[in-house]
């Protein structure tokens, strides 16, 4: 078996698996796998194809259309772009510092999309492989079978998710493609009414929440042996962090630790990114492979996403979560937990915030009104950071003086994390897959290592017609061996 | 008192920045406007996406029309009756119509209401795409059956329920 597993010694004589989700006709990911006629793994490799297409997209445009019009980038975290763009072309207007009641809004939008979001993964995706078994039966491993054997569980995904959903359209203005955040700030504030409807369920949201986390616990626990090694490997970790060292999920500056959790830089502020993060080209990936400038592409790989921002942060400023988060590092030791499963626990403490937060929100009288809107002398770039669901997400735009956008440049979380997850990917191809008889339930090891990093490979069109997933076997020759799908 | 549902529900799903797969929402931005009929028993609603959320959304309808765009299959549309289908663990964010009256089935323990597939063919989905001139063609088909449809009153409307329904479907 070769080292590293990036690259085969001599792939000639070797068999190629491709895991293979052809997600609809934008971005999709695949899984390699090199293998010799005794199953011995040689070369894995994960292939994100990145959607660069975007940002020639939203060049020529308007920029006051930008926040709207990013939310076409992503059908699962619209509400993201939307927050980062607005951030960057607040710069862009001279909106150095928001009003109040602008903030507050747009943190409720904010968590409102890391509550849903989270809950979507956690129960629609990720619950029927946790509860149980990777390879267990592969028609109940889904939703319906979740549903079926913990009602409870799959209905309160539903209403979590929808809960989040409401946050959003009271904020945003729509259910989807909402206008709520403009540059400057936000052109609407929440009326007496909508807020008191989303109060009517805040505390059972964030009770189901930390039902939530109680299980994704209950689960480490059970399992420490699969849960602390599936998948592990040492990397470090970035996000943003609040200016005063907690976790902030909207705004703040940039924190990053090496594998054992000492700190590489703090307080960097996000219009200095490029100082700090370069972005290397492979030539077997579409996708990019950001790295720390300063310890080089070699070594300077990096883990973004809840996992990393509740061991980067150093405290949640809610005490419910906070609670969590102290149990969760007193669980992982001195040293950090790096193992991809731990992914989950994370987020469902992320999520707990969310709700806190949300509730927190809901009973500042800022988000009633006051003035939405500053401005201030024009600059002609702006760069927005936030911490999307999925990990870090940055937007940069340059505009000229005819308002138009003449450069866009975004890195997604899913970026962030394409050699982290690679490396998860092999990890797990070396433990589970070498020199096996690879069938559905060993393939699903490696989906279930890449679902826990929660990326996004396909959100923004979704037509008809097209299979999620192809799973293939073929020889160097092309021959197909075997082939599965998936729809 | 709990506000009146309307009965039908059409829902739409795509993203208006790719091409063909703006023919959902443009088929309901169509329908709206041409709003002849009672719209206290319709419903109108365009989404990205197809997510779990949505099984409330299908709560006390008579009929669900699901509108999306077909990258393959015939022109200009098919329009078939639907059941609700289990599906192994999704590798994408977003749900199919089966899995959605799956999700309903077992979240409210009973069957989702008589549910169709209007998958209008379409041909290009690139990002900053116009909708193409087959597409175009084919949204019109589609509104030449939707419109009248939902221009009946709502005990006039066939329910889509059963093999026999008398709307016309797509060759």
């Amino acid at each position: 078996m070769s080292q590293n597993l990036e690259t085969a010694a001599n792939p000639g004589p070797l068999r190629r698996i491709a895991i293979d989700p052809l997600s609809r006709v934008e971005g999709h990911g695949k899984v390699t796998i090199l293998v010799d006629e005794a199953n011995r793994i040689h070369q894995v490799r994960l292939h994100i194809v990145e959607f660069r297409g975007f940002e020639r997209f939203i060049v020529g445009r308007p920029y006051w259309e930008v926040p709207v019009m990013v939310q076409r980038l992503c059908g699962i975290c619209p509400v993201s772009h939307h927050l980062a763009a607005s951030k960057a072309l607040d710069v862009v207007v001279g909106a150095r510092r928001l009003t109040r009641s602008a903030q507050m809004l747009r943190r409720l939008m904010h968590y409102g999309q890391i509550l849903q979001s989270h809950a979507l993964h956690f129960f629609y995706l990720a619950s029927p492989d946790l509860l149980f078994g990777f390879d267990s039966e592969v028609s109940r491993r889904n939703i319906v079978g979740v549903a079926t054997a913990h009602s409870d569980t799959a209905r309160r995904g539903i209403l979590l998710r929808k809960f989040g959903q409401e946050v959003i359209r009271i904020t945003a203005g729509k259910r989807v493609h909402g206008t709520g955040s403009i540059p400057g700030g936000v052109n609407k504030a929440v009326t007496a009414a909508e807020r008191d409807l989303l109060l009517q369920n805040i505390y059972e949201i964030i009770a189901w929440s930390r039902d939530a986390v109680a299980l994704v616990k209950r689960l480490h626990n059970q399992h420490p042996a699969l849960y602390n090694s599936f998948g592990a490997f040492r990397s470090k970790i970035l996000s943003l962090v609040g200016r005063d060292g907690n976790m902030d999920l909207y705004d703040g500056v940039l924190r990053a630790r090496d594998e054992n959790g000492a700190i590489l830089f703090d307080g960097v502020e996000p219009d200095q990114y490029l100082d700090i993060i370069e972005e290397q080209v492979k030539p077997w990936s579409y996708m990019k492979f950001p790295y720390l400038r300063a310890l080089g592409a070699d070594k300077g790989w990096y883990r973004v996403g809840p996992l990393s921002r509740v061991q980067n942060c150093d405290s949640i400023p809610t005490p419910l979560a906070e609670i969590e988060r102290r149990e969760f590092m007193d669980y992982s030791g001195a040293m950090p937990l790096h193992a991809p499963l731990a992914y989950h626990w994370a987020r469902m403490i992320e999520m707990l915030h969310a709700a806190e937060t949300i509730k927190d929100l809901l009973h500042d009288p800022a988000i009633l009104g006051g003035d939405l809107v500053v401005q201030g002398a024009r600059t002609s770039s702006g760069i927005g950071v936030i911490e999307a669901p999925r990990g870090t997400l940055i937007h940069h735009y340059g505009v000229d003086e005819n308002d138009l956008v003449t450069m866009c440049n975004l890195i997604v979380s899913t970026t962030h994390n394409n050699q982290v997850m690679n490396e998860a990917v092999r990890e797990v191809a070396r433990r589970y897959l070498d020199g096996r008889e690879i069938n559905e339930g060993l393939l699903n090891h490696i989906e279930v290592v890449i679902r826990a990093f929660d990326p996004c490979l396909s959100c923004a069109t979704h037509a008809l017609g097209k299979m999620p997933l192809v799973v293939e076997l073929r020889t160097l020759e092309g021959d197909l061996i075997d082939s599965r799908a998936r729809d | 008192m709990k506000p009146r549902i309307p009965s039908t529900l059409v829902i739409g799903y795509g993203n208006p920045s790719r091409g063909d797969d703006a023919l959902a929402p443009l088929l309901l931005d169509a329908l709206r406007e041409r709003a002849a009929w009672n719209m206290d028993e319709v419903e109108l609603l365009i989404d990205f996406q197809l997510q779990v959320e949505h099984v409330l959304d299908l709560e006390g309808r008579r009929q669900v029309v699901f509108v999306d765009a077909a990258q393959c299959g015939p022109a200009p549309f098919r329009f078939d009756l639907i059941q609700a289908s289990a599906f192994p663990a999704p590798a994408t964010h977003a749900l199919s119509p089966q899995a959605l009256l799956a999700v309903y089935l077992s979240h409210y323990g009973v069957d989702a209401p008589p549910s169709r597939v209007l998958a209008i063919r379409g041909y290009s989905f690139g990002l900053g795409q116009e909708l193409s001139a087959g597409a175009r063609q084919n949204l019109e088909a589609a509104l030449a059956l939707l419109v009248p449809w939902l221009s009946q009153s709502d005990a006039d409307r066939p329910r889509v329920c059963g093999a026999s329904t008398a709307l016309p479907a797509g060759d």
